[in-house]
């Protein structure tokens, strides 16, 4: 194992990945921007390395300056957590060129996928269905209204390059479309450099569903279960559990065998996920992400799989540490994104926290970034905690999810934690026969 | 009487879109504020004269601050 890895990243994740490196007697560096030189995760490091000023580009996104700050402190591993410089390729590179190791999927493999239109293509090859969408990069409003005809509206327009729900539109009729042209091709070509994008049936009353794979030293790709990842505000992810409620034991089996073959056609090592569509009891590839997964924990606490120390394992060459032809789900866990905003328009609330008093109880886990006097800034995404619930079946982790929520006290910036409190509580969501518009329906 | 048109959060000024003399209709976009990693336009609520204009890109703004005038 590494005598000391550098985590790439802030937050609820840097502190996530921390945890597991002490327990395996890791040290730990930390890097910050000067908007979190007092943050959390930079207290909690053995070392931390200010790498600069608060804009990502400038800290975050500047690989040079975090490689010479694992240089500096002797790391000698790169976790990068999600986000950010995580699914760069060219990053992958570069900590490698430095004599480095990468703690993730080889840069070949982030980059097989990291274009979603190849991704499409590549999945397609390898016999994992798609939805109907167009197979290279739309350039031009006549292309992506000749294609839309083809495909059928509702069409969903991407970012070729995109993720973390930036840069997605639906368009039911070719005015819309020539709108949603417009604007997702300039948010992409601002958030990800390059203006491509692609269309793709757009499936109503579809749940989204993604299974987590890991690719073993060996080769060996291993599926573990799926997510729900349905309750979705601006296609951001609020809300998952696992076992997915609308998957069951054919569509599961059908689901990981895919996502086993996803994984085999790219030659993927270490934690990733495979995102799908669900709906009439098929499913459709969306996504592969080249990463450790933000809702990563409901999967851990059914499985009893860490999976930061497995990719620590991998990334060291080091054997897993669980049985990869015994692995069994075990209970129902959700996860609670509670995140910075208010919780009916969902707009940003950046600010001081002034009280902050987490939930505990039989079968909570809390991933936290902040604690009580922290500054939430507006540099980086709102999430302050993951707030996570066990149970041993789903009523149970629902209830103790909402009686989690209900004591969890944090002042100062707006939360969504009201609107937890809601969720938890409506029919649908308790039912478990809920899509992607649960909350337009819980709004409307 | 000048209407103000303030900023409901703290963010960032990503786009500035009207200058001081312009004439914007009930609607229209004066500015873009980023937080969080999200755009977050900020609308004229008031047809009018643009009659200042507070804020530059680049810069910041505070719950409360007042963005631009409209006359």
């Amino acid at each position: 194992m590494f005598d000391a890895i550098l985590i790439a990243n802030r937050g609820e994740i840097a502190r996530r990945v921390m945890r597991t490196a002490r327990a395996l007697a890791v040290r730990t560096v930390a890097v910050y921007s000067d908007a979190d030189a007092g943050a959390l995760h930079v207290r909690e490091a053995d070392e931390a390395v200010r790498i600069g000023p608060p804009p990502p580009q400038e800290s975050y996104l500047d690989g040079d300056a975090i490689i010479a700050a694992a240089r500096a402190t002797g790391a000698q591993a790169i976790h990068p957590g999600y986000g950010f410089l995580s699914e760069s390729p060219e990053f992958a590179d570069a900590v490698h060129k430095a004599g480095l190791v990468w703690i993730g999927p080889p840069s070949d493999a982030i980059a097989a996928v990291g274009e979603k239109v190849q991704a499409r293509n590549l999945m397609a090859a390898a016999g994992v269905p798609v939805a109907r969408g167009t197979s290279a990069p739309v350039g031009s409003v006549e292309q992506a209204l000749d294609a839309a005809e083809e495909i059928g509206y509702p069409v969903m327009v991407k970012a070729a390059a995109g993720g973390g729900g930036i840069g997605m539109r639906v368009a039911r009729d070719p005015g819309e479309l020539r709108k949603a042209f417009e604007t997702t091709s300039g948010q992409a070509e601002r958030f990800f450099s390059s203006s491509a994008v692609l269309l793709e049936q757009y499936l109503p009353g579809a749940r989204h569903v993604e299974v987590q794979i890991f690719g073993l030293a060996d080769g060996r790709i291993i599926a573990l279960g799926e997510r729900d990842c349905s309750v979705q505000r601006r296609y951001q992810k609020v809300f998952e559990e696992t076992p997915s409620p609308g998957v069951d034991d054919s569509l599961r089996e059908r689901m990981l065998d895919a996502a086993v073959r996803a994984g085999e056609r790219i030659g993927y090592r270490s934690a990733g996920t495979v995102e799908c569509l669900v709906a009439d009891g098929e499913f459709v590839f969306l996504e592969v992400n080249a990463r450790l997964q933000v809702e990563h924990p409901v999967t851990e606490l059914v499985t009893g799989i860490d999976l930061v120390a497995e990719q620590l394992r991998v990334a060291a060459g080091e054997p897993p540490g669980f049985d990869p032809d015994a692995v069994r789900g075990s209970g129902h866990a959700v996860e609670l994104r509670i995140y910075a905003e208010d919780p009916v328009r969902f707009l940003p609330s950046p600010g001081r926290i002034t009280a902050w008093r987490p939930p505990s109880g039989e079968g909570i886990r809390l991933d936290a970034g902040y604690a009580e006097g922290d500054e939430v800034t507006p540099f980086y995404d709102p999430l302050l905690a993951k707030l996570c619930a066990w149970g041993p079946e789903r009523a149970t982790a629902l209830d103790r999810a909402a009686q989690a929520a209900e004591t969890f006290v944090i002042d100062g910036p707006k939360t969504n934690l009201a609107f937890h409190r809601e969720l938890l509580a409506d029919p649908g969501l308790r039912s478990g026969d809920y899509d992607t518009g649960i909350i337009e329906r819980m709004r409307g | 009487m000048a209407k103000e048109i303030l900023a409901d959060m703290a963010a960032n000024v990503w786009r500035v879109l009207v200058s001081k003399g312009d004439v914007v209709a009930v609607g229209d976009t004066l500015v873009i504020l980023e937080s969080m990693k999200m755009e977050i336009p900020i609308d004229a609520d008031a047809a009018g004269t643009v009659v200042s204009v507070n804020v530059q890109e680049g810069g910041a703004v505070q719950e409360g601050d007042v963005i631009a005038e409209i006359e």
